[in-house]
Formats: structure tokens, sequence, C-alpha cells
């Protein structure tokens, strides 16, 4: 594999994951919240 | 007699007669490093012993880092196993509060955008002929995150950890200068003054325990050759939000968190040999690291003004510099520029969400980019 392909495989396939993981830890963090919220009295 | 005497003499002037003008140059560099952190304040916990470390490897002679010397022993046992960024992780979980992100979900994504400069600067090296693996551990700086830069240059460019491990520390610590400059480039004064509004607190106890366990199986699932850096985090986390280890979470954010500090910075600054360190590749690396962290800088602040764009206005940009994971100093900085623009502005728990969600970002960048290059074959 030349540098380029792999930079580019890194540049999308590497930033695009990162993106996508952390766009669906956002959406499970958001899901948990209200599954769980706060409870009365709870600080 | 005579010849014993000179023999004897000899002996005390051979550590002289063997030293090259490199190991000069990396004393002078351990000297201005111990002053960077005694009399600027500039992450003294790490820059004292990487520059003691730097000193007392560039002594001739002394042979600190051939086998059985003592330094090897500490690098050998905690850098090459990789043991010292996982035990600090731990340590960092154990100290960070992710409250503001689990209130602002959203904020992940800023802590997404502030890694795209690992990337463009995994490009750059590449296209200054570095090879595959000494670009992307380049391209780590710009996590600004030292635990993961060892542990992804231990791994895979060894010969790169010193260069590297004192880029990313040293330009974590000097966040407070390289920020401000980029973040007033790239927003109107009118984007500055933005005021966000004050988040109450909405994140139940369940939630927070849930979260450290629930990034780690996602995060793992997605990305499994960054697991040991993710679990070891989330593992720090999950002790301080469970509550139910405090002796544990003491001993981690504490005296662990302490000792492994001063065994990694030791050895990061052995690493720092003269006529190994003084090449020119060390001054690209070091460029390509600056780079890497004004990268990130840019990135997160214009994802920032994409988001004020998005929100007509709700958003002020320069959270978006908090993106990157050197935390919580980031935050702090946009704090400071936020209020300096608009004394009614308070930025703090916003960018200490971007910051966290940046923390948890690097860490996925890096677990990301590890699975990428097992499931390309290069690892």
């Amino acid at each position: 594999m030349d540098k380029w392909t792999f930079g580019m495989t890194m540049l999308i396939v590497g930033m695009g994951g990162t993106l996508l993981t952390l766009i669906l830890l956002s959406l499970i963090m958001g899901a948990l919240k209200r599954v769980f919220p706060v409870k009365d009295g709870e600080e | 007699m005579v010849e014993a005497i000179v023999n004897g003499l000899s002996g005390l002037i051979a550590g002289m007669v063997n030293l090259q003008w490199a190991n000069l140059v990396m004393i002078a560099v351990g000297g201005l490093l111990l002053y960077l952190g005694i009399k600027k304040d500039f992450e003294p916990l790490l820059l004292v012993p990487i520059g003691f470390g730097a000193i007392l490897v560039n002594i001739p002679l002394a042979n600190l880092m051939e086998p059985d010397g003592f330094l090897r022993i500490i690098y050998d046992a905690g850098v090459m196993t990789e043991l010292f960024p996982l035990l600090i992780f731990v340590g960092i979980g154990a100290m960070t509060d992710f409250g503001p992100v689990l209130e602002n979900p959203y904020t992940f994504l800023l802590g997404a955008a502030g890694q795209f400069g690992i990337f463009l600067t995994l490009l750059l090296a590449l296209a200054l002929g570095f090879k595959a693996l000494d670009a992307v551990t380049i391209g780590i700086i710009g996590a600004c995150d030292g635990p993961t830069v060892i542990y992804v240059a231990s791994q895979y460019a060894p010969h790169l950890l010193g260069p590297v491990s004192v880029a990313a520390y040293s330009y974590m610590s000097l966040v407070p200068l390289l920020q401000p400059p980029i973040m007033r480039a790239l927003t109107t004064e009118k984007e500055r003054q933005v005021v966000m509004k004050t988040t109450k607190k909405t994140v139940s106890k369940t939630t927070r325990i849930l979260f450290p366990i629930v990034i780690t199986i996602v995060g793992g699932l997605i990305a499994p050759m960054g697991l040991p850096l993710l679990a070891s985090i989330m593992l720090g986390n999950l002790m301080k939000e469970s509550g139910v280890v405090p002796r544990l979470t003491n001993t981690a954010s504490n005296e662990l968190a302490n000792i492994v500090t001063l065994l990694l910075g030791i050895s990061i600054g052995a690493t720092m040999s003269g006529p190994v360190f003084v090449q020119t590749t060390t001054l690209i690396i070091l460029a390509l690291g600056f780079l890497a962290i004004c990268l990130d800088t840019a990135c997160g602040v214009l994802f920032g003004k994409a988001l004020c764009a998005l929100t007509k206005g709700k958003v002020n940009p320069l959270i978006g510099a908090a993106g990157i994971s050197a935390f919580p100093m980031s935050a702090r900085v946009v704090q400071k520029e936020g209020f300096r623009y608009n004394r009614k502005n308070y930025l703090l728990m916003h960018a200490m969400g971007a910051n966290a969600g940046g923390q948890v970002g690097s860490v996925m960048a890096a677990a990301v980019m590890l699975s990428v290059l097992k499931g390309m074959g290069i690892i």
C-alpha cells in the first residue's frame, strides 16, 4: 500500500470512526440520562 | 606509583573527555526543562523529572541506560511494557469529573473535532517522508495527551518516544500561550461575546456510574486495540463515581499517580541521549507536534463556529478550543478568553464539558487508529 492510500485511509476511517464513535457515545449518554433521571433529593 | 596516580586521575577526567557536543546540548535542554518546570511552573510534575533524567543520561560513562543501568530498568519495566501510561490513566480517571460532558453530551462532538489535528499531522508526516507507524506516532502528539502518546510510541515507534513525549508534555503546558491567538484569529469579537446558558446539574448517580462501564464496553467493541487505554481511565472513573472504594480512588489519584509520574518522567528524560536526540528529525517532530496542537485547536474552534451557526448563536465557538485533551487547562483558557470579551460570560462549565469530551476523544482517536492499523494489517 502506498503512503497516500495509507494516509487517506487513516484520515477517513480514523477520523470518521472517532467522530461516529463519539456521536454514538453522546447518544447513549443522552439516552442514559433520560432512563435514569436525577431523583428527588439527589445531589 | 606515578603511573597509578595518572591512571587514577584519568578515571576522574574520563567523563569530561567523553563528553560530546550533543550531550552538552541535551544537558542544556534538560536545564531548560527544569527552568520551565521550576521557575515558570509549566507542568512541573513532569518537566522536573524529565529535565533531570535528560541531564543524567547525558553524563558520559555513567551507563544509566545500558543494560542493568537503573534508568534502563525503570524504562524497560514501565515504558516498554506500557504499564506506566496505563497506571497514569487509572489516576487520571479517578481525578476527572466527566459530569460536565454528561450534562451536555453534544460536547463529545467538540472532543471529536479537537482530534482532527492528529490525522492532518499524520498526513503531513507522511508527506515529509516518515514511515507509516512513525507518522501515526507523530500525529498522536495532537491528542495532547501524554499517556496516550507514550502508549502508542512505546509500542510502535520506541525510537521516537523521547521527542514525541517531550513535544506532547511541553506543548500541553504551553496551551495557555498557544491557544488564545488561534481562538482570536478564527472568531469575531461578537462570537467571542456569546453568553451560554448556565446548565443545572441533571446527571444522576446511576448515569455517572454507568458512564465508564458503557464507554468501556462500546469503545472496546469498536476499537479493541485501544481497550487498555480506555479501560484504565474508565476504571479510575468508575472507582471515583461509585463512591464505594474511596481508599482505592485516593491511592489511584494520589500515591499511584505521583509514583508513576516520577518514574515515567525520569524514564522519558532518559530517552533524551544527545547523540540520539540531537538530530534534524527531532526538530521536525517538535515542529509537527506544534502544528498538530494548533490544528486541533483550529478545528475545534471551527466546529464550535458551525455549532454556533446551527444553534443560531447559542453556542460560543470558543468552547471548541477546549475539545483538545489538555485537561483542564484548555477549559480555563476558554473561560479566560470568553470573560475577557464579555464580563458576564462564564463559559467554564461548558468548556469543561468539551474538555472532558476531548479527554475521551483523544483516547478514542488513538484506540480507533490502532484498530484501523490492525485491520489494515500494519500492526
